[in-house]
């Protein structure tokens, strides 16, 4: 294991997002409190989805961890495609990089993206709404996991795609569906028994779930479910990016 | 270093086939690059020197074959392999949102080397891109991001070092600096492998040469040998007055006649100058000057890979 080739790595990619952090960080803030302030104002004291919990509180954890997740599917996504287009990945693959020194960077920085939107998101939302920490450990561990899926998936189809408007695609079609789908906006158990079945089928669904579970300690599957499922995805995307990386699919000999 | 090291190729390639598709891109190539040598790689596009360099740089897997670079096989040990060898790109490619000083950096740790940074303050000085260090890749022009490209490919202090087309496209001034630095790189005992389209650098730079075409390898020697392949001159006869008529025998081998000139093309074994200008003097040519030009690189290597476009492709550069 090259340490030092990891790092830099890692340290390329987080500099990378950081020198454009009005677009990767600041605006989606900005965007996940815009949808905050319009689903708190028009829904709030109208709908209870727990048990003493404002429909406004309730909402954060799920805005918080869409905007986390999605932003760490950007990260590796973007990265990947701009290089291949550009041509810069030559600078990554003529080194000796192992595939899983790159994939340990790529998702190091994805996670990192993913938290640093999340923290920002938190911070704005805690003036408009108050909102309980019941477990910090769950939280955390539900952020680094959530990222840890949605940037190995944003590898995937980073090394998949070979145009812009694929990973656009990528992005419309399945995880924005399948996040606002997954219990950011409302609990599962008020969905009709076709549809509630059907969203449990939806991995995306368990990333929220359990990250809610560390704000109220209220969930709507058990906590334990959800760890157990995203530990199973992260387990079945290392093997997948990695062998992909291995193996340069759409990478070498492109 | 002992005697074995010594004997030791710099890149030696066994059976190197690689196919796209209905292509095949190259086909059975086997030789060496000896260890020092500035080696020429030459041969028309699409010839499969791009596909040569990807294979020895590990960017794409070959079909058949094995080739080591330093005695490290590019996909067994490919760790080995990639820190023994720099690869200068064709294309000019960069990474937009960094520093000259941030890309050599972080190149430099991708090979696992930090605190490098003694050494990339030379680099820079030695490609003239000290006052560029913290400036902006996109700020850069052209031949500017060429000597980044440079720097890159050299910031793990490769032994071997790979120089794909690195002076299309850059202006006399940045060429005889790239050629001033190279040269020094070659004396320090890097191998230097370069392939180019301008063929009187091949002629003036290289060692040894290949030419390849259609995936194969047409002709591995020195240049000396190439040049003295047996293919042949021309002799240019001047006369007093303009030559009208010339002997049948001779009409054939015309390769330019413009009033009191003529270039005959001779072969270096089977003619003898003496006898054409006998010849020629019987036919009332009144010979005022005589002179045997040798064949050039580029008419070598136009006979050789039937490329008549070369001439075209180098003017058309040099004017660009």
């Amino acid at each position: 294991m090259n340490w030092t080739a990891t790092f830099t790595l890692l340290s390329k990619e987080v500099t990378r997002w950081r020198k454009v952090w009005m677009q990767t960080v600041l605006a989606p803030v900005v965007t996940a409190l815009l949808y905050l302030l319009v689903f708190g104002h028009v829904l709030e004291g109208r709908v209870e989805v727990f048990p003493g919990v404002s429909y406004t509180a309730f909402l954060i954890p799920g805005l918080l961890m869409m905007t986390v997740i999605q932003n760490a599917f950007a990260n590796t996504s973007s990265s990947l495609i701009q290089s291949k287009v550009m041509g810069s990945i030559v600078f990554i693959l003529l080194p000796p990089f192992s595939a899983f020194e790159m994939f340990l960077a790529y998702i190091g920085a994805a996670i990192l993206r993913g938290l640093a939107v999340g923290v920002g998101v938190f911070l704005l939302a805690i003036f408009y709404v108050q909102v309980p920490v019941e477990n910090f450990f769950v939280i955390m561990a539900f952020a680094i996991l959530g990222s840890y899926v949605m940037g190995a998936l944003g590898l995937i189809a980073g090394m998949w795609a070979e145009k812009f408007d694929q990973i656009a695609a990528f992005q419309s079609f399945l995880i924005v569906p399948l996040t606002f789908l997954s219990g950011v906006f409302y609990s599962i158990k008020s969905l009709p028994p076709i549809w509630y079945q059907l969203s449990k089928a939806n991995p995306f669904f368990y990333m929220i779930d359990g990250f809610r579970y560390g704000f109220f300690g209220q969930s709507d599957q058990p906590v334990l479910l959800s760890l157990g499922v995203m530990l199973v995805a992260t387990a079945v995307l290392t093997i997948i990016c990695v062998n992909m990386l291995k193996s340069g699919y759409k990478l070498r000999d492109a | 270093m002992n005697k074995n090291d010594q004997a030791q190729p710099a890149i030696s390639l066994r059976g190197v086939s690689k196919r796209y598709g209905d292509l095949q891109a190259l086909s059975d190539v086997s030789f060496d690059i000896k260890k020092g040598e500035f080696f020429g790689l030459l041969g028309p596009n699409g010839a499969g020197k791009s596909t040569l360099i990807s294979a020895l740089a590990g960017l794409l897997k070959l079909n058949h074959g094995s080739i080591s670079i330093l005695g490290a096989d590019v996909e067994k040990d490919y760790r080995q392999a990639r820190l023994n060898l720099g690869v200068v790109p064709q294309e000019i490619v960069m990474d937009p949102f960094f520093t000259v000083r941030e890309t050599l950096q972080f190149q430099s740790g991708y090979f696992g080397l930090r605190n490098n940074d003694v050494w990339i303050d030379e680099l820079l000085e030695q490609l003239g891109l000290s006052d560029k260090a913290d400036a902006n890749m996109r700020k850069l022009s052209g031949g500017m991001k060429r000597r980044v490209l440079i720097a890159q490919a050299l910031v793990h202090k490769p032994q071997v070092l790979v120089l794909d087309e690195p002076t299309a496209g850059v202006d006399v001034e940045l060429r005889q600096s790239m050629w001033r630095f190279v040269r020094r790189l070659h004396r320090e005992g890097h191998t230097i492998v370069l392939t180019t389209h301008y063929l009187e650098e091949a002629e003036e730079l290289c060692d040894r040469i290949a030419i390849i075409n259609k995936g194969q390898l047409l002709a591995l020697e020195t240049k000396e040998d190439l040049l003295a392949r047996g293919l042949g001159s021309k002799l240019l006869v001047k006369a007093k007055n303009t030559i009208k008529l010339i002997p049948d025998e001779y009409r054939e081998r015309i390769a330019r006649h413009e009033g009191n000139e003529i270039e005959l093309t001779i072969h270096r074994d089977s003619d003898s100058v003496m006898d054409i200008l006998d010849n020629l003097r019987a036919a009332s040519i009144d010979i005022d000057y005589v002179s045997v030009l040798s064949d050039s690189l580029e008419d070598v290597f136009v006979r050789m890979t039937g490329n008549t476009e070369v001439s075209q492709i180098e003017s058309n550069e040099v004017q660009a």
